[in-house]
């Protein structure tokens, strides 16, 4: 397997002030994380708002430059946003986003919006594009007399089907999808991720699936890794992570997924998800953790493999650094 | 609070700054005052000993910056006509020109805002209709259009009241139905719109849901959303006090500060022009200060925030 | 057991375009019902019209009975009494669903005065209860608190404090969950189960996620265009679906556990109200299509107790059933 992009200890501060004349505060909204996707392969990250999935995406595309750390595409690392190297990569790397409608433009029809990024790279002539965009479109399951159609003419799904066309137009080795299915319908959401590993097999395609939904993350992915407040705590084998979670945040968050036919027994995780201008010291998820010890409230746990089975995990108790404890009372970091 | 208070003091006295500084530049570019007041056949040695009286002749910085500096001190200058204080000057028109803006500030609100919010609440009603056509008109017909007609009709036509001058209250009827009357149908439009748009948020629905009768739910949940920008409206409205009656003010032959501006600046009367263009400022940007502390009565969000607790 | 709400042919229609076909549901005191179906299905519309808090462009017919008393073009002041009182609701998006501008306690009092007369340091302290009951913590500084002050979760907290002001024999939750994150829903849902067996009153869970009503519910019904297709206690509802699109939907949910297939997505999209199909409205939809689906729409068929299917697939069947002796 060649690696096709490899993220390394990224870091992404924003200063945000507390009301209007607030003093500002430093948020760290990526926190180190480091990921390796391989060709072909779906690498699925999953989290709750504010864990710094969508920044994730944004840093390994290179479009917000990471505060630390490094990300290299094809083993070569990005080069600076806006620069004509940077521009030439973008062909090879696309993203689709959570709403289709407001990621197409509404005054121009579906083909001239799919051929747009073969004539932004100047790829074929026009014959040749709009061969692709045929082609696009039939792989997409849309039909031919649809690239005549405007957005608000087709419906959610086919939308969808239209920003992947368009983003494939290229045929990229990298494609970041932020949440692309939570926007549409339980029947239309299979059909997008059906369609999505399709693709795959066909053109190849590296993908990033960012969402905050395990069961569809672990029906496209290769490999997952869960977020929290800015950090991967759990990576490994999606099977292996959503049968038998080791963190206790992904043993929570497994434990969510509303499951017909499962019994009530459920961790239900005590207070809100965390505000990343408020982390907690220590391990981020102590104050929320029903096996949390006094370790975890001042040592940040490493993303380490765990000798049994490989599995990479940041936690103390899973670890076995500690006995697992009872939880602990919240712990602020200093201002 | 201070703090806020003393930013927005700050940034107030900034744009004030601006605008004296560019009511200067343009006005000492538009002509030579000295030429102009003295009459075009004066003798050139009067001209000269006219702008050496004044401090015309110095190089434009100093003059800028002894005006500024006599600005800091208090000292608003002297009308170059009659040399009197040009402070003095424009404080003794100010009287007549509230006379008009006042009640026509009153009328925009007593008038614009039940309209705006009954045809919000009854949508496509013939009162909605209404209120939109003339709100339209009131935004396209000119101030002078709408003065000179209702003179033709209730003066010159029906002889029911004076065309122009200042001898009574009568005389002000028509310059503040003039006013007012726009005024009214811009406001209208706004708080129609703000209502309806509040009409639709998800927290109406919870009230209704709740059980609060349709009326208190207007009042006590649609209106105090609707009024958020709303009041922007009627700050702008406040702002234009001093300065917005210099159309109707000529129209009427009314002799407020709108008056005394046009015939100042077609003498090049440079302080009494100034003068009035700082208290222009002062007053919008007054006005925009109250509504930024408006804006933080009525909107909980816009508060400085308590820092957010975590559960 | 006699029906708390009785819904009886409902229909709905916003400028002639229909969007509730012939709705007919019973809910018995203290039970819980799930509604699921995708956007546009109903489920919604079907509650904000048996309160009467469908715009003026609607056009309501049929029935809708609360303990035997018709809600449909009742006078305004009856209406006032049910929503909050004996019937409250929860909407989707807690953030924008309570009023910006005033402080939760007032929120929540103003409902206290509507329907227990409760007023002052009174209705001050019970609101302080209520927002211990849906574990708001450090309760009565909270009630001085704004919306926006609060998180999502804490927010549906307040929303259903509210609802529980006016002491409902029914709470109909519309997806109370849906704008909250997973570890939060799991929460919600929870305190809705823990608050209906406490307060003995029935809940209508509506949600477009199969998952999240099969947790919660005790039988469930599927909605389709404008009409429920399928109901069953859910246990049977998710062993034997009768109806081809709840097994369509069933289909659709990626499984957990065992080999990733590809999975069953039903093909196409909800048909338009301006472009209803003649017959059942899921037939271009369906894997299972007969020529006579087209011929008109599938009367519901009672396949056990308490478990209809509106199919005429199912029709047939069962007439074959009933014309074997047993």
């Amino acid at each position: 397997m060649t690696v096709l992009l490899e993220a390394d200890h990224l870091l992404r501060r924003y200063a945000t002030r507390r009301g209007m004349l607030g003093r500002p505060v430093d948020v760290r909204a990526v926190d180190g994380v480091s990921l390796v996707l391989e060709a072909g392969r779906t690498l699925g990250l999953v989290g709750e708002s504010g864990c710094g999935k969508s920044t994730t995406g944004r840093l390994v595309l290179g479009l917000e430059t990471p505060d630390g750390g490094e990300v290299r595409f094809q083993g070569d690392a990005m080069p600076p946003p806006g620069s004509a190297a940077w521009r030439a990569l973008r062909a090879r790397m696309q993203m689709v986003f959570q709403d289709p409608l407001g990621a197409l433009d509404r005054r121009l029809p579906i083909g001239v919006q799919v051929a747009e990024p073969l004539e932004i790279h100047a790829i074929g002539n026009a014959h040749e594009r709009a061969a692709r965009v045929e082609t696009l479109l039939r792989a997409v399951g849309l039909r031919p007399d649809h690239a005549t159609r405007y957005p608000h003419e087709l419906s959610g799904g086919q939308r969808q089907r239209a920003v992947l066309a368009r983003a494939l137009a290229t045929d990229p080795a990298l494609l970041v999808c932020d949440e692309p299915i939570s926007a549409l319908d339980v029947s239309i959401q299979a059909q997008v991720m059906n369609l999505l590993v399709e693709l795959q097999d066909r053109f190849g395609m590296g993908v990033l699936f960012i969402s905050h939904d395990l069961r569809a993350v672990r029906q496209v992915s290769h490999r997952v890794a869960v977020m929290y407040l800015g950090r991967i705590v759990e990576e490994g084998d999606p099977d292996a992570v959503l049968h038998d979670p080791a963190h206790p945040y992904a043993q929570a968050l497994v434990s969510a997924i509303p499951h017909p036919g499962r019994g009530a027994r459920r961790i239900v995780l005590q207070g809100d998800p965390p505000n990343p201008a408020d982390r907690p010291r220590g391990c981020a998820f102590h104050p929320r953790c029903p096996v949390a010890t006094s370790l975890c409230t001042m040592d940040v746990p490493a993303l380490k493999r765990r000798p049994t089975d490989g599995r990479l995990i940041a936690c103390h108790v899973a670890h076995g650094d500690v006995p697992a404890g009872g939880g602990v009372a919240e712990v602020k970091e200093a201002a | 609070m201070l703090r806020f208070l003393t930013v927005r003091l700050l940034r107030a006295a900034l744009t004030v700054a601006m605008v004296v500084t560019f009511a200067f530049v343009v006005l000492r570019m538009s002509g030579d005052p000295a030429q102009i007041i003295m009459g075009a056949d004066a003798p050139p040695e009067a001209v000269e000993a006219f702008r050496a009286a004044w401090g015309l002749d110095r190089p434009l910085w100093v003059q800028y910056f002894n005006y500024f500096g006599a600005i800091l001190s208090g000292d608003l200058g002297r009308s170059m006509r009659d040399g009197r204080d040009a402070i003095q000057l424009v404080a003794e028109r100010i009287p007549a020109t509230l006379a008009l803006t006042l009640p026509a500030l009153l009328m925009k609100v007593a008038l614009g805002i039940p309209a705006g919010i009954y045809a919000a609440l009854h949508r496509n009603s013939w009162v909605d209709r209404l209120v939109m056509i003339v709100a339209v008109a009131g935004f396209t017909v000119p101030s002078f259009v709408l003065g000179l007609l209702l003179v033709l009709v209730f003066a010159v036509q029906l002889g029911w009241l004076p065309s122009g001058g200042q001898e009574s209250w009568r005389h002000a009827i028509l310059p503040v139905v003039t006013l007012g009357l726009g005024g009214a149908a811009v406001l209208a439009r706004f708080t129609r719109s703000a209502m309806l748009e509040v009409l639709g948020q998800p927290y109406i629905r919870t009230a209704s849901a709740k059980g609060v009768p349709w009326h208190a739910v207007v009042t006590n949940h649609a209106l105090p959303n609707a009024a958020i920008p709303t009041v922007t409206i009627i700050g702008f409205m406040m702002g234009s006090l001093i300065a917005g009656a210099v159309v109707v003010e000529s129209v009427f032959s009314w002799p407020g500060v709108g008056r005394l501006l046009v015939v100042a600046v077609a003498n090049r009367d440079l302080a009494v022009v100034q003068c009035i263009l700082l208290l222009v400022a002062a007053t919008m940007v007054f006005a925009n200060l109250v509504v930024d502390l408006l804006y933080g009565l009525l909107d909980p969000r816009l508060r400085n925030a308590p820092k957010r607790a975590v559960a | 057991m006699t029906p708390l709400v009785s819904i009886r042919n409902l229909t709905v229609a916003f400028d002639g375009q229909p969007a509730l076909r012939g709705i007919d549901l019973d809910i018995s005191p203290g039970e819980a019902l799930g509604m699921v179906g995708e956007s546009g299905c109903g489920k919604s519309v079907t509650w904000l019209a048996a309160l009467g808090l469908l715009p003026g462009r609607a056009t309501i017919g049929g029935s809708v009975r609360l303990a035997g008393q018709e809600l449909l073009r009742a006078p305004a002041s009856v209406l006032e009494r049910v929503r909050g009182g004996r019937v409250a609701m929860v909407f989707q998006d807690p953030a924008s669903s309570l009023n910006p501008v005033h402080r939760i306690g007032r929120q929540i009092t103003e409902a206290l005065r509507l329907h227990r007369d409760m007023t002052g340091t009174t209705a001050r302290a019970e609101a302080k209860r209520l927002l211990d009951q849906v574990g708001i913590p450090d309760a009565a500084r909270r009630l001085d608190a704004y919306p926006h002050e609060l998180s999502g979760g804490q927010n549906q907290r307040v929303m259903i404090a509210i609802a529980l002001a006016g002491r409902p024999e029914l709470l109909v939750a519309d997806e109370p969950t849906t704008a909250l994150d997973v570890t939060i829903q799991a929460q919600i849902l929870d305190l809705l189960g823990t608050l209906r067996r406490e307060m003995g009153m029935a809940l209508v869970l509506i949600s477009h996620d199969l998952g999240v009503v099969a947790e919660t519910c005790e039988r469930v019904a599927v909605m389709y265009a404008g009409r429920i297709v399928e109901e069953a206690v859910t246990e049977r509802l998710f062993a034997t679906p009768s109806h081809p699109y709840t097994r369509g939907l069933l289909g659709a949910l990626p499984p957990i556990h065992g080999p990733r297939r590809r999975l069953s997505a039903i093909p196409g999209g909800v048909p338009e109200p301006w472009a209803m199909p003649p017959g059942c409205a899921f037939a271009p939809r369906c894997p299972m299509r007969l020529s006579a689906c087209d011929a008109g729409l599938p009367p519901a068929v009672t396949l056990e107790q308490s478990h209809r299917a509106a199919c005429i697939r199912t029709s047939v069947t069962q007439l074959v059933q009933d014309s074997v002796p047993a």
